[in-house]
């Protein structure tokens, strides 16, 4: 090493050289790449010329050198050529300078590195790292960022534009106000103006599913990106929700209407971010959900009156099957689509509420739910299910009561179709009844099944009554009538209330009832029986000429049928006089005998109706292929009202007749009566239980009053709801003292909601009742307000 | 001295008495002891008013008689001594007066609610008939209100719902005619705590207006 002081300028020449070298290989020229030599000769004159005893030490010149050759490089090369580009060509110029800036620094810092080490550090200056890049900033980029900018947002070129973003972060050194003051703050509102151009020619050109993909895209430095994603969000999300959503061919709607379950997804993922942006969402399905339904029961509606009356229910029971498998449809696109968000639930539940309530040919909702049930749990039901198929039927049905809001309603008329199964389909399957009452109980609450599990207990208990009877008879072989019976006791709040009253029953039945009676009275002193035969069926031997025929009748048939034991002709008023019928039931009777698909009796004239002057005879002719015949179908006569004493018994006897006797033209082989108990209070409600004998071949010529049925049960609900809102009324005002008007409409409605939905009619009827019985009074001050009096 | 003055005024009121019950006895059913309907319509032609006029029904309120076409001697006293009169002419003027008295405000609903009151003439009365409701309302509303009152007594009789109307649903008569602009009804809002039968007028004039 030269022990001479090295002189500044011929330092720098030296240095000078090397800079001049770094700057051809900057720009692409062709220039050897540095050796460790040159590298070390540049960086040992550098440290000589800094380590040079004073005057000759150059740190501080060489510092101010080391900038100005940034600066002398920057201002004749880098400047112009950016200022001659444009756009993304000024953009593209601007990342290789600045690329290649770094490199400069990177190299020049190291050649001049010693400065670093002692003079910088001595005198707190800023690096040489900082002083290469404040260079740029204050040369380059304060010259050109504006322009940069807006190039930037008119671009958004992913790739690039990361490149020239990364320069105003770096610019920054480490801190991001360059970026955000310089950038971001216009970037925000310009992107806004940008995505909003975007978003309008998108929404005109782009398919709903094809925006939202372009929608989801991200384009900007990570930092920004949430709040710029809200900006985005609301530029192509909010401002066109409703037109997107709206979209004729590819909207929400259509989405749905096509299943197109994918896109569902994307949308609710989307606007899930938002706030509030699912409830266009929302306000959507909802609609579409309810005309779908409402387009189901339109159907129905045309189908039923289109089609002849033979095929009645059948339409209904359709309808209620398809608003299940609508009801599973869209479930399944609130769970799946919509990830079980409370807000598409309640879509779906209001919905549901709208078209569930409507009638189907007059007849209401909770009725043909209760058919429909019945269907699938009656013997010979419409429907052969499986086990498995039943109980998920039965699980659908139970939600969409749900949606029905007189729940009571179809509680009265499952009820009527429970009992009827219950007495008459004893092979039907005992689980599935349990099953469904368990499934409504916990729907709708204990009160609701209360009476059908009583009406399924009593079965039960039933059956062990009647095993008590056999022993009674067993141990008292005198007292037997010569006919086997079996009893059904029965309670009678639970059942529905089954009309009837004294039959002259043949004298073979009157010997079985006394009996029964005896014991029935060794067992309980404190119930009265009364016999109820409208329910009762017999099986008799019909001894007619050609073979014997068992006839399976009715109690009030087998009446009928008997008195032929005594004489051979008899007339209409012989008949009615010794049986005390009324012209109705009897009318049936001799029809369903004479005049119907079995002509066990024949008439005289022998007209197809029956009229008051007719005569009848044991028509000795009769004969069928079948050896037993049922000369009813499984649903017995209608009869009068009922009204209730104090105590009544229902009991199922079923008779086995060893009856000899002499050559009677009918032998009881079973028979089967009924009769009903009452235990405690009698409701002051009866539904009173239609029947109708089934015609075989004849239907239109009897009359039968299956409207009357339903009108009967509508009233009793009536009836009944006008007591539970009354007793509502009293419990929420016994309990508040004072309460305003609204407030105690809400809280009774809210009450009772289980079971229906009060009219507000209704309610301040009542009210007006309980005003003038003295349970409530307006208050003189605020007529608002009602208070209890106790 | 002082025993001659009281002296004087209670002979003077002795007489003022006795001038009252004089009236009482010349309408009075001597065997009831009370005025009957007979001496109440004789007191009405002499007083120049028809039987059926308001101001007898102000009358009844201002006399707090309790059963409808009967005053009770003392009822005649406290009320006619409360009007300040004790002959004829001095309470034919006394009705008019009793007409301003009537329709302050202060007074005006304890009248009206007391009309009600004075139709129920059985023991353990509630409500009173449509015909007669009618027919009260007119008595009473007519003036003030005619043509809310007109149009309900119109509804009043077509209607079916009810067959007598009770004290609660009167005294929202009253408040409806008071509260409720008319004919628009535009304030109307059946959510509140109004009568049944008033949500059903406003749905029967609605309709009728549309």
């Amino acid at each position: 090493m030269e022990n001479k002081a090295i002189g500044l300028d011929k330092g720098w020449d030296y240095m000078q050289k090397g800079i001049t070298k770094l700057k051809r290989i900057l720009e692409g020229l062709p220039e050897p790449p540095f050796t460790s030599e040159e590298y070390m000769m540049l960086y040992t004159t550098i440290y000589n010329m800094c380590t040079q005893k004073p005057p000759h030490d150059h740190s501080q010149q060489l510092y101010d050198k080391y900038r100005e050759a940034f600066e002398e490089y920057i201002s004749s090369t880098v400047l112009p050529s950016l200022r001659e580009k444009h756009d993304e060509f000024m953009l593209r110029e601007l990342a290789k300078r600045w690329a290649n800036h770094k490199v400069m620094v990177r190299w020049l810092s190291r050649f001049f590195h010693y400065l670093d080490r002692y003079f910088i550090a001595r005198r707190s200056l800023p690096t040489l790292n900082e002083v290469g890049l404040t260079c740029f900033r204050d040369l380059v980029y304060q010259e050109v960022h504006a322009k940069v900018k807006d190039a930037v947002i008119t671009l958004i070129d992913r790739a690039l534009l990361k490149n020239v973003l990364d320069i105003f972060v770096e610019i920054g050194m480490g801190k991001m106000d360059r970026y955000e003051d310089d950038f971001e703050a216009d970037m925000l509102q310009d992107t806004g103006a940008y995505y909003s151009r975007k978003a309008s020619s998108w929404i005109e050109e782009d398919s709903c599913p094809d925006y939202m993909l372009k929608a989801m895209s991200h384009y900007l430095h990570s930092s920004s990106e949430t709040k710029l994603s809200e900006k985005v969000q609301n530029e192509l999300l909010v401002a066109y929700a409703n037109r997107l959503l709206e979209k004729e061919h590819s909207g929400c709607r259509p989405l749905l209407r096509d299943d197109k379950v994918e896109d569902l997804s994307r949308m609710y993922r989307l606007y899930c971010k938002i706030p509030r942006g699912l409830d266009p969402v929302a306000n959507i399905f909802k609609p579409h959900i309810t005309a779908e339904g409402t387009a189901l029961v339109q159907q129905a509606e045309d189908a039923t009156s289109n089609q002849a009356s033979s095929a009645t229910g059948v339409q209904e029971q359709v309808l209620i099957r398809r608003t299940i498998e609508l009801h599973d449809k869209y479930m399944a696109y609130v769970t799946d689509c919509f990830q079980n968000h409370t807000l598409f639930h309640k879509a779906l539940k209001e919905a549901f509420e709208v078209f569930c309530n409507k009638t189907v040919t007059g007849n209401s909702s909770a009725e043909l739910l209760a058919t429909f049930c019945d269907n699938i749990l009656k013997k010979g039901g419409s429907e052969k299910l499986s086990d498995e198929v039943i109980e998920e039927t039965l699980e659908k049905v139970v939600k969409l009561l749900a949606y029905i809001s007189d729940k009571d309603l179809f509680a009265e008329f499952y009820r009527k179709k429970l009992a009827r199964r219950l007495l008459f389909d004893r092979s039907a399957n005992d689980d599935h009844k349990r099953s469904i009452l368990t499934k409504l109980k916990q729907q709708c609450g204990g009160q609701f099944t209360s009476k059908m599990e009583g009406m399924v207990t009593d079965l039960t208990l039933a059956r062990e009554n009647q095993a008590n009877y056999e022993d009674y008879l067993r141990s008292n072989s005198a007292a037997h009538p010569g006919i086997d019976l079996t009893v059904t006791v029965l309670t009678t709040g639970f059942w529905p209330s089954y009309k009837s009253f004294d039959l002259n029953l043949p004298a073979e039945m009157v010997k079985c009832v006394e009996v029964f009676r005896g014991f029935y009275e060794t067992k309980t002193k404190h119930r009265k029986l009364t016999w109820i035969y409208s329910l009762g069926t017999c099986h008799i031997n019909g001894k007619f000429e050609q073979k014997i025929i068992e006839l399976i009748v009715l109690t009030y048939q087998a009446a009928v049928l008997l008195l032929f034991n005594a004489s051979d002709r008899l007339s209409y008023s012989e008949i009615m006089a010794h049986l005390n019928l009324t012209h109705d039931d009897l009318l049936r009777l001799l029809h369903s005998l004479s005049c119907a698909k079995y002509k066990i009796l024949s008439k005289e004239p022998n007209t197809k109706t029956i009229s008051h002057g007719d005569y009848f005879e044991f028509n000795s002719k009769f004969t069928d292929k079948l050896r037993r015949i049922k000369v009813w179908e499984i649903l017995p006569l209608s009869f009068r009202e009922f009204s209730p004493c104090t105590f009544i018994s229902w009991n199922l006897v079923y008779l086995l007749l060893r009856f000899q006797n002499s050559d009677p033209k009918f032998v009881f082989r079973e028979q089967l009566i009924l009769c009903k108990t009452n235990i405690g209070n009698c409701r002051n409600c009866f539904l009173e239980d239609i029947f109708y004998l089934n015609f075989v071949n004849s239907p239109s010529k009897v009359p039968l009053p299956p409207v009357d049925e339903r009108k009967k049960v509508v009233e009793d609900v009536d009836k009944d709801r006008r007591y539970a809102i009354d007793a509502a009324l009293v419990r929420i005002m016994k309990s508040r003292k004072v309460l305003g008007h609204q407030q105690l409409v809400s809280e009774c409605v809210e009450q009772l909601s289980r079971m229906f939905k009060p009219d507000i009619k209704a309610i301040k009827k009542r009210m007006e009742d309980l005003i003038t019985r003295d349970y409530l009074e307006r208050d003189k001050e605020n007529q608002n307000m009602f208070r209890y009096l106790a | 001295m002082l025993v001659g003055y009281s002296n004087v005024s209670s002979k003077a009121k002795i007489k003022g008495l006795e001038k009252i019950d004089r009236l009482f006895n010349t309408y009075a059913n001597s065997s009831f002891g009370m005025i009957d309907p007979e001496g109440i319509e004789a007191l009405c032609s002499d007083l120049g008013v028809d039987y059926t006029d308001v101001r007898i029904l102000m009358l009844a309120w201002k006399l707090k008689a309790e059963k409808q076409g009967y005053f009770t001697q003392d009822e005649w006293q406290t009320g006619l001594k409360a009007l300040g009169v004790d002959s004829l002419s001095k309470l034919k003027k006394a009705l008019s007066d009793l007409e301003k008295e009537v329709e302050k405000p202060s007074n005006y609903e304890d009248f009206y609610t007391y009309a009600f009151r004075y139709c129920l003439t059985e023991e353990k009365q509630k409500s009173v008939d449509i015909e007669s409701i009618c027919e009260l309302l007119n008595l009473v509303l007519g003036v003030q209100f005619r043509p809310q009152i007109d149009s309900l007594i119109e509804y009043l009789k077509v209607q079916n719902d009810y067959k007598v109307i009770n004290s609660d649903q009167w005294i929202n008569f009253l408040r409806f005619c008071k509260e409720i602009s008319f004919p628009d009804l535009e304030n109307y809002d059946a959510i509140q705590a109004w009568p049944l039968i008033l949500d059903n007028y406003v749905e029967w004039m609605r309709e009728k207006h549309s």
